[in-house]
């Protein structure tokens, strides 16, 4: 697994090394700037992220909450 | 392997050319439209700085439903129901004013109510004669001053959550800064939680020295017990967020994620039992520290003219043993520009905690102990359906409702847990 995840990781950074980032003006970003673009979760989402948070050990790393309240049911 | 790295590369290759091809020159530079009698040449800059009053900008309610049933509870000891239904609601009221120039301030008021009813709280009595059910609320504050000139913000936030046997309080501080040709940014956000736990025993585990004979999670009992002098133990949850995101082209961008998190203090919950192999009970026992790593990464890729990809991946790791993968995928397909439907799917798997075991194989000489199926080995698939509608004059013809989002989904875990969630949420500016 964490070969796996190290090679993930690799083959990650070498395509955005390999790949330039262009430098976009304002009217290139018209599709970027559409809201199901958006690099964040959707507020629909938001007791989803709630739930899953409780009923799975892993959490984080998805700009939800780390902590707070209880789950205990 | 060397297939992927060969696609990767080739994908990179193309996406460099892609560049090359949207580097010409901007011409829209050029275009400044000639003098005429309404902008004389030379003209004063009349664009000086006016204070905006303070405005309510959107407010945003998100309501759900979440129905899960289950065998595995920990109330009692990874065995019963754990039959739940939960219906959450939160309003969010974005406040903006401006009394600097290029400074913008929004203010963001949350208030969140749930109502749960849960099957195995019932059995925190022996008998199951506890109350079922059960309320939280969960209000917040987040201010943000955003430089209008170079993206850059920063913020502070706190947080309150309050169920009868679970106190949080938390807050965090917040900043992100864009990179020079604004196409990336980068963001950081330092949060903790400060909680109590009250400590409220199954019936037959309450110690002797405490004169409580509260039995339920919720706060009453059939008894009619006191609620009164219930000791509480502190739960600490520090984390620091860091993200990066990138504009690769005029249809891709990505997103980096990683959080530090560390917890301290009562992590277990009183609630839960723990049978041995002897077949006496007891309640959970878990380490008084943790410590979590999530690693995640977003693309999100505008494929054609009405197809869009987003995508996540999630590492994770911490100390209690558990290592687990996360993938998402959610396709929305724009029907018209200000409606979509999205069909989306979610893969989890985690590894157990060296904590955890079923019900009745824990021995009695164990240090730390769970029957928690929250921490045991599992899969989990989560898919459905997502709509989004967005007109420009106002959903359903009213300008007031600019947005309305519905959501359901279906979620299933190897140990038999299944649920259902749908969710609502409308934007109002």
């Amino acid at each position: 697994m964490i070969k796996r995840l190290v090679s993930v990781t690799a083959c990650a950074v070498l395509m955005l090394s390999v790949t330039s980032c262009v430098h976009l003006k304002e009217y290139q970003k018209s599709r970027l700037n559409d809201s199901e673009m958006a690099l964040g979760n959707r507020k629909v989402e938001k007791n989803e992220l709630n739930f899953e948070s409780y009923r799975e050990a892993a959490s984080g790393a998805n700009a939800g909450k780390t902590g707070g309240g209880c789950g205990c049911n | 392997m060397r297939k992927v790295y060969l696609s990767v590369i080739g994908f990179s290759l193309l996406c460099r050319l892609n560049s090359y091809a949207q580097t010409r020159q901007d011409t829209s530079l050029y275009t400044k439209p000639a003098a005429s009698l309404y902008s004389p040449v030379n003209s004063t800059d009349t664009s000086t700085y006016n204070p905006r009053a303070l405005k309510i900008d959107e407010i945003d309610f998100v309501t759900s439903y979440y129905g899960q049933t289950g065998d595995h509870s920990a109330v009692t000891g990874g065995i019963g129901t754990e039959q739940v239904t939960d219906i959450a609601n939160s309003l969010t009221l974005n406040l903006v004013w401006q009394n600097k120039p290029q400074k913008k301030n929004t203010l963001a008021v949350g208030l969140g109510f749930d109502y749960h009813s849960a099957a195995s709280q019932a059995f925190v009595s022996k008998t199951g004669a506890s109350s079922p059910t059960g309320t939280r609320i969960y209000p917040s504050l987040d201010l943000t001053v955003e430089n209008t000139k170079t993206g850059n913000a920063f913020g502070l936030g706190a947080y309150y959550s309050g169920e009868y046997n679970y106190q949080s309080l938390g807050a965090d501080l917040h900043f992100s800064q864009k990179t020079a040709d604004k196409n990336g940014e980068f963001s950081a956000k330092l949060q903790g939680y400060f909680d109590q736990v009250k400590l409220i025993y199954p019936s037959e585990l309450i110690p002797t020295s405490t004169t409580t004979v509260v039995t339920s999670a919720s706060g009453t009992s059939s008894g009619g017990g006191t609620h009164a002098n219930i000791p509480s133990s502190p739960r600490t949850t520090l984390s620091a967020s860091f993200s990066y995101s990138q504009m690769i082209n005029s249809r891709l961008q990505v997103m980096f994620l990683g959080d530090l998190v560390t917890q301290h203090g009562y992590l277990s919950l009183p609630f839960h039992r723990v049978y041995f192999t002897n077949g006496k009970d007891t309640v959970e026992h878990l380490p008084s520290s943790r410590f979590k790593l999530p690693l995640g990464f977003r693309l999100n890729y505008f494929l054609g003219d009405n197809i869009i990809l987003r995508t996540y991946y999630r590492y994770y790791q911490d100390n209690w043993g558990i290592k687990s993968n996360t993938v998402g995928i959610e396709v929305p397909y724009k029907i018209t520009p200000f409606f979509s439907i999205s069909p989306f799917y979610r893969y989890y798997n985690q590894s157990a905690a060296k904590y955890f075991a079923p019900y009745e194989t824990h021995s009695p000489t164990d240090e730390y102990y769970t029957s928690n199926y929250e921490y045991s080995k599992f899969n989990a698939n989560f898919f459905g359906v997502g709509f989004r509608v967005a007109p420009p004059k106002g959903v359903f013809g009213w300008q007031g409702l600019h947005e309305l989002e519905i959501r359901y989904g279906h979620y299933t875990q190897t140990t038999d847990l299944a649920s259902d969630v749908v969710s609502l949420s409308l934007g109002f500016k």
